[in-house]
């Protein structure tokens, strides 16, 4: 057993009553994540996604978490409030049951990094440009078990095109791409 | 690479089920922006003034504004061109929502849209996959219920969808194509039901670039707070519920009268628990942090958006409480009716039923109450059925259509077109200019930067004008000298309407919601964006050289080239007048003075045709050169004879 260690943990918190469905965290969301920063546009990159059913009154914003190669197994439904909800609505992984939270180009999964880039965010992107406090951010301190292991974004990319390819042959392709400089 | 905008445009061709991808000029961006600016370009180009409205050769075009896809926020309203039926001249008219933007990240600014398809269709735009579909099972469907039913059949629930309801496809004049939370009005719809063009759905999941991105990311990041901040912006009249401004000053039954008394505090307690009871919540468009549209779920109706003062319009109409307002609206806005001139259509029909033009023969089991003949005419003018047939061609043509005495309460329409209900005393002269030289049609689309009326305490309006960052200093100066029960003079009159027009001709073509800018000037005077701090917007998102003088020129150069379209299919001055009985008072001499002086400072001549000299200044050489060619300037002056115009004039 490690010893025991202090974390930060980060949390945004979601209330759905508040939410007016303007996407602003999407833009923003694709906006920090862009490369260079900043220099495009396209809420299909975003790593928060609004679901949304007007007729329904449905605004839910779902941030990107982790990548799963499997499938659920079958679907669910609740209703809360007298509205019916997809599991989808609340689920945040990136998963082949759907097109969410992937690349649109390279279909490689996205995940929420909660703007940890660089230079540090004092508060997620999308919390900062939700005036209505449908999403706000908080911060407070746990004692944990040892460190996890936090796998980068490449990581997470790479495990995808394994997942897809095989290890072989993501790694023959890496050394080819790399001979031919 | 091309900032901000696509640089590509969508071309559909419904009589021959065409469909292509066309790359545009840049040099037009920098000359018109976007938008509404560029969609008039092509208007000129491409529909020359023999076209009829209802002509496969009339264009309707869906252009996105230039700044929508950045992170600009509030830009997000989309533009819809073509020519009315109802006017025979140029129709626009605006949506918010997400449609523009959505549009952009599938690759194109606009799509234009040509011919008449022989069936009902729908057009599915994802990203480069463009298909022209079946609509034949979305015959009759509501608007809304239309996009959620597309959304299922793709099986893309993040397609954004404009669509029309029944009144659009059977070609009803005050038809509307609506989209999520918004609804584009002012003769737009009729022209995508003549083309049997039931909705579009567009899915676009491909980059907008920034010229340079991180300076406007900063600014913009300001903006959203701004803007959240400001009390004096977005549609703050619709969180009120003390309505006391509205059934004040508008006018009631088929724009009538104004009634006095009516407000009460218990009303008020009254009212605001019938809305409390059928809101869901507030919503906002695309990237603005406002939320100025209701979700209303009324019992027994299909959850629908209500907008601006849509919430009164036919509860002032019919004479009846709030309630019926929210029910009826849950009707109108499925079958996609503007909230505006509908509610003036169906009370125009109670006082020709009373005044005995209208028979229980045209209407057979007309009600009594005036509630249920509202939802009774509106069945009858959806499906135009009966006299439903003559009223869905709007109060103008209904009231010549009917006959027997009915074009007398023809009162309120102004180029034949409805205008909101007011009636007002004594006539106001800026106002006087908006309503008879507007190209836009609606007061709200003219009207927003110069406040309405002026401030009597000096001190309370010294403080007004240090804080007004929007206005050109003339402007404070004139505000200033503003006594209450003055009139502006008329060098300050025409300057105040120009300026206000100006501002709509931005805000339209870069995209960025009135609530914001243009229309939100006029009370308290603190728009978010206006003419000083908008240039730096546009600029870093487009990478385009802009300043003030250089963004009013463009204005000036839209406003010139619509002017154009209406003037190449016989718009004059003898067209320009405001609806008869708007003020009680009116004043001919000064009038006619106004009028001149306008003309005059806008570089057109004693017609409200612009000359050659202003046209070519503009860069706008190709419609003097096609007035010459018609006749409609002279080679030498482009002024036709003081004479011919004072014939004009008699007539």
């Amino acid at each position: 057993m490690g010893e025991k260690k202090k974390k930060i943990v980060k949390t945004i918190k979601v209330d759905l009553d508040k939410c007016i469905g303007c996407r602003a965290c999407e833009v923003a969301c694709s906006a920090f994540h862009a490369n260079p920063k900043y220099s495009s546009i396209n809420p299909a990159r975003s790593r928060i996604r609004m679901v949304i059913d007007e007729l329904n009154d449905v605004y839910v914003p779902v941030r990107a978490g982790d990548y799963t190669k499997a499938e659920c197994m079958g679907r669910d439904k609740c209703t809360i409030d007298g509205k019916e909800y997809d599991e989808w609505c609340f689920c945040r992984a990136s998963c082949p049951s759907r097109e969410l939270f992937k690349e649109p180009d390279s279909g490689l999964p996205l995940k929420c990094d909660m703007c940890e880039d660089d230079p540090p965010q004092k508060e997620p992107l999308c919390v900062q440009v939700c005036r209505h406090d449908a999403l706000t951010y908080e911060e407070s301190e746990e004692e944990v078990g040892e460190e996890e292991v936090k796998l980068g974004e490449m990581e997470i990319g790479l495990e995808s095109l394994v997942d897809k390819y095989g290890m072989q042959k993501v790694m023959d392709t890496v050394a080819r791409m790399s001979k031919n400089g | 690479m091309r900032y901000a905008e696509t640089g590509f445009n969508l071309e559909i061709d419904l009589s021959r089920g065409s469909i292509e991808r066309v790359q545009t000029d840049p040099r037009l961006t920098e000359l018109h922006l976007g938008g509404q600016g560029t969609a008039g370009k092509i208007l000129w180009d491409r529909v020359p003034p023999e076209v009829e409205p209802f002509s496969p050769d009339n264009l309707l075009i869906f252009s996105a504004g230039l700044l929508h896809s950045t992170p600009v926020p509030g830009a997000n309203r989309t533009t819809v061109d073509t020519f009315s039926p109802q006017t025979n001249l140029y129709a626009h008219s605006l949506f918010g929502g997400f449609f523009g933007p959505e549009l952009k990240h599938a690759g194109y600014d606009k799509i234009v849209i040509r011919g008449k398809s022989p069936s009902l269709v729908y057009l599915w735009i994802n990203n480069d996959k463009v298909e022209i579909r079946d609509a034949g099972h979305l015959q009759g469907k509501g608007a809304l219920e239309t996009g959620a039913l597309i959304q299922k059949e793709l099986k893309e629930p993040k397609a954004q969808v404009a669509a029309i309801g029944l009144a659009g496809e059977n070609r009803v004049y005050m038809s509307t194509i609506e989209h999520s939370n918004s609804s584009a009005s002012r003769q737009v719809g009729v022209i995508m039901g003549d083309k049997r063009l039931k909705a579009i759905a567009v899915r676009g999941t491909k980059d907008i670039h920034i010229a340079r991105p991180a300076e406007l990311f900063e600014i913009c990041n300001r903006m959203y707070k701004e803007i959240y901040e400001n009390p004096y912006c977005g549609d703050y009249l619709a969180h009120e519920d003390d309505e006391e401004w509205h059934v004040n000053n508008f006018a009631w039954g088929n724009a009538r009268e104004r009634v006095k008394g009516y407000w009460t505090k218990e009303r008020e307690e009254k009212w605001k628990a019938i809305t409390e009871s059928v809101r869901l919540r507030w919503t906002g468009c695309y990237n603005c942090p406002k939320d100025c549209h209701q979700a209303i779920s009324y019992p027994g109706r299909q959850t629908y958006f209500q907008k601006c003062y849509s919430k009164l319009t036919y509860s002032m109409a019919a004479y009846k409480e709030l309630d019926f307002n929210y029910d009826i609206l849950g009707v109108t806005q499925e079958y996609g009716l503007d909230g505006f001139s509908t509610p003036q259509v169906l009370a125009f029909a109670i006082e020709l039923y009373e005044a005995g033009i209208l028979t229980d023969q045209d209407l057979p089991g007309f009600p009594t109450d005036s509630g249920e003949r509202f939802f009774y005419l509106v069945e009858k003018i959806v499906r135009r059925e009966g006299i439903g047939d003559a009223l869905g061609n709007g109060v103008y043509w209904a009231a010549r259509q009917i006959g027997k005495g009915a074009e007398a309460f023809d009162h309120n329409s102004m180029k034949k077109f409805e205008q909101l209900p007011l009636k007002l005393g004594r006539i106001n002269y800026p106002y006087f200019l908006m309503y008879a030289t507007g190209e836009k049609m609606s007061i709200t689309q003219i009207e927003g930067s110069f406040p309405q009326s002026p401030i009597a305490d000096k001190e309370e309006r010294e403080k007004f004008v240090k804080n007004w960052d929007a206005a050109p200093e003339k402007f404070k100066k004139w505000f200033l000298e503003w006594e209450p029960h003055q009139h502006p003079s008329i060098e300050a009159s025409v300057n105040i309407a120009d300026w206000n027009e100006t501002m709509h001709y931005i805000d339209d073509a870069i995209g960025t919601c009135a609530f914001l800018s243009s229309f939100r000037g006029q009370f308290g005077g603190r728009p978010p964006y206006h003419i000083y701090n908008l240039p730096n917007f546009i600029s870093l998102a487009t990478g385009m050289d802009l300043d003030t003088e250089a963004l009013w020129e463009i204005g000036r150069r839209n406003r010139n080239l619509i002017r154009a379209l209406n003037v190449r299919r016989g718009l004059r001055r003898s067209d320009e007048k405001p609806p008869a009985d708007h003020w009680k008072k009116r004043d001919p001499e000064m009038e006619t003075k106004l009028l001149d002086a306008y003309y005059e400072f806008k570089g057109w001549n004693n017609e409200g045709i612009p000359t050659k000299e202003t046209l070519d200044k503009l860069g706008l050489d190709y419609v003097s050169e096609d007035f010459v060619q018609r006749g409609i300037l002279t080679e030498n002056e482009g002024n036709p004879s003081k004479k011919a115009s004072a014939e004009k004039e008699k007539n």
